[in-house]
């Protein structure tokens, strides 16, 4: 069992803060780093793997740093987001490369079982260059397992796979977690993390903007106040309805369509159907205003 | 040194495009050399003045610029290199695996080629042959780790490696007399001028440095290239910038 702890860690580049006052502990269990693009999760992830040092900051592995600590890549594995691997090898060749930088006692076992786990087994002797995007990112994974560690740190594992692939490496890292590994590994998309993790750690513009597990963080997407554009046959009598209701906490009805304010968004949206329907006015479009994923992570910043 | 390492460069360098171009420089020298033989009927002269300026002055280094890139440059640049520095390993051992595989393909695609065109295109009892062999490679070793090193420094190593080469080591030389003792070149041909003695003055191998500083400058500028190169890669930072 390991946790990798950060303390205060930030990260800037020149003028530009990458990571900003991020204090987290990761153990045992899948944990799910969720932000939208540029929030700052690779360079997490790659101060996690002792790829960067935190400008200000500690990140240690059971204590120890892992900034120009060789050593920790005993007990870490990383999946990095980069696509570009040793192309001129097999699959089979490059995981055993793997397992002899390891350094391990029975090299072709430990890759036979890598890539095994990754069901790689029939596509192992063609080229790298060859592979599907999927194949690849299967080849990283096992690349990372085939030493066993103890810690697994995956940049953006998702990406360019096909819904079997994704569900076939959900999986796998559900078991891994289950042998009480400690899994960690990024996303843009709330869907993906939400199935996995048992922890979600929200990153937004380099800050850690909410913490705990799906409930609690689909608690907060959900209870934010929720923006509405609505178009309908009378919008005045509409939005009478819906104040005196209660449903809506504001209406603004001079642009010609309705942008309603909700803070309960469950009342509001059982409300805005048997409201129109009693009024006797159609509705012609609602539309969310901001369900953009970036929107609701910089509501949770600015909280 | 480590084998899988090596293993794993080998294939990189020679796997990708650029050993078309690493072959390409060899014929190049080769058919230089014969054209040489045929213009001035195997004078050792011309075969030194080849040797020198084309050889030793042009191919030399950009070979070494070449398989520098090959064996960690692009690496870095792709970001492959994580899945060796992401390894208990002493990134001591991983530069000098690479740097084992990138003076083993200089000496392949340059020293022997050096030899062989000198061969080709005139010498004497193969004096010549002996010293540009010994000359280059020396050279060889510096070009080497200083190329190396750059890679590891500096994403912008091939610009840097050009300049040095084409501009340094051929141009600026020209005009400006001090630049020429500080040469890698001038450095490895001192030991070649020792060791034509007498005859050297007539081949036109000539240094302009003595053999003594020509070695220590060598041994300076390659130590302190490797251990430059060992103190970077250790906090080298990989971060795909989002």
């Amino acid at each position: 069992m390991s946790t990798l702890e950060l303390v205060g860690v930030s990260r800037w580049y020149g003028d530009v803060v990458a990571v900003n006052d991020v204090t987290m502990t990761v153990g045992p269990g899948v944990t799910g780093l969720l932000g939208p693009n540029g929030a700052g999760k690779s360079t997490l992830i790659s101060m996690m793997g002792g790829f960067l040092p935190p400008s200000s900051g500690s990140v240690t592995l059971d204590g120890v740093p892992v900034w120009r600590n060789t050593e920790v890549y005993r007990s870490i594995g990383l999946v990095p987001e980069t696509e570009a691997m040793y192309d001129m090898v097999t699959g089979w060749e490059f995981v055993l490369a793997n397992a002899r930088l390891h350094g391990l006692a029975n090299p072709v076992a430990a890759a036979r079982a890598a890539v095994d786990q990754v069901d790689m087994m029939d596509a192992r002797n063609r080229d790298i260059s060859g592979y599907s995007k999927g194949m690849k990112q299967r080849i990283k994974m096992a690349t990372a397992l085939v030493h066993n560690p103890t810690v697994l740190l995956l940049d953006e594992p998702f990406n360019g796979m096909d819904p079997r692939q994704r569900l076939h490496l959900m999986e796998l890292l559900q078991s891994l977690a289950a042998q009480g590994r400690t899994v960690l590994f990024s996303s843009h998309i709330l869907e993906e993390v939400e199935q996995l993790a048992g922890t979600i750690e929200v990153v937004v513009a380099g800050r850690h903007a909410a913490s705990g597990d799906f409930r609690r963080i689909r608690k907060l997407m959900t209870q934010r106040p929720h923006q509405y554009t609505i178009r309908s046959s009378d919008n005045r009598a509409l939005a009478a309805a819906m104040i005196a209701d209660g449903s809506a906490d504001s209406v603004d009805v001079s642009s010609g369509a309705l942008a309603v304010q909700a803070s309960d968004f469950g009342r509001f949206v059982r409300a805005l159907p048997k409201l129109a329907c009693d009024g006797d006015v159609r509705l012609l479009e609602v539309t969310p205003a901001d369900e953009s994923l970036e929107s609701v992570f910089s509501y949770l910043v600015a909280r | 040194m480590n084998v899988t390492v090596m293993q794993l460069t080998a294939r990189n360098l020679l796997g990708r495009r650029r050993a078309m171009f690493l072959v390409i420089l060899l014929l190049l020298l080769l058919g230089l050399a014969m054209l040489t033989r045929w213009a001035s009927d195997a004078s050792p002269n011309a075969s030194s003045v080849l040797a020198n300026g084309f050889a030793l002055g042009t191919v030399l280094p950009l070979m070494g610029l070449l398989v520098a890139t090959g064996v960690i440059g692009a690496e870095i640049d792709d970001g492959s290199i994580v899945y060796m520095l992401a390894k208990p390993l002493r990134r001591r051992e991983i530069l000098f695996s690479k740097l084992a595989v990138g003076f083993a393909a200089v000496f392949i695609f340059a020293v022997l080629p050096t030899m062989a065109a000198v061969v080709i295109a005139g010498d004497e009892g193969g004096q010549l042959m002996l010293a540009y062999g010994v000359s280059a490679v020396l050279a060889a070793i510096a070009y080497t780790a200083i190329f190396v090193t750059l890679g590891i420094v500096t994403r912008n190593a091939v610009v840097f490696g050009l300049l040095y080469a084409l501009l340094w080591e051929t141009v600026l030389g020209g005009y400006v007399p001090g630049i020429r003792a500080v040469s890698v070149r001038q450095w490895a041909l001192s030991v070649a001028e020792r060791m034509l003695g007498s005859q050297a003055n007539g081949w036109a191998v000539t240094s302009e440095v003595g053999m003594t500083t020509g070695l220590v400058m060598l041994g300076l500028v390659t130590v302190a290239a490797v251990y430059l190169g060992v103190r970077r890669l250790r906090t080298l930072t990989l971060n795909s910038i989002e």
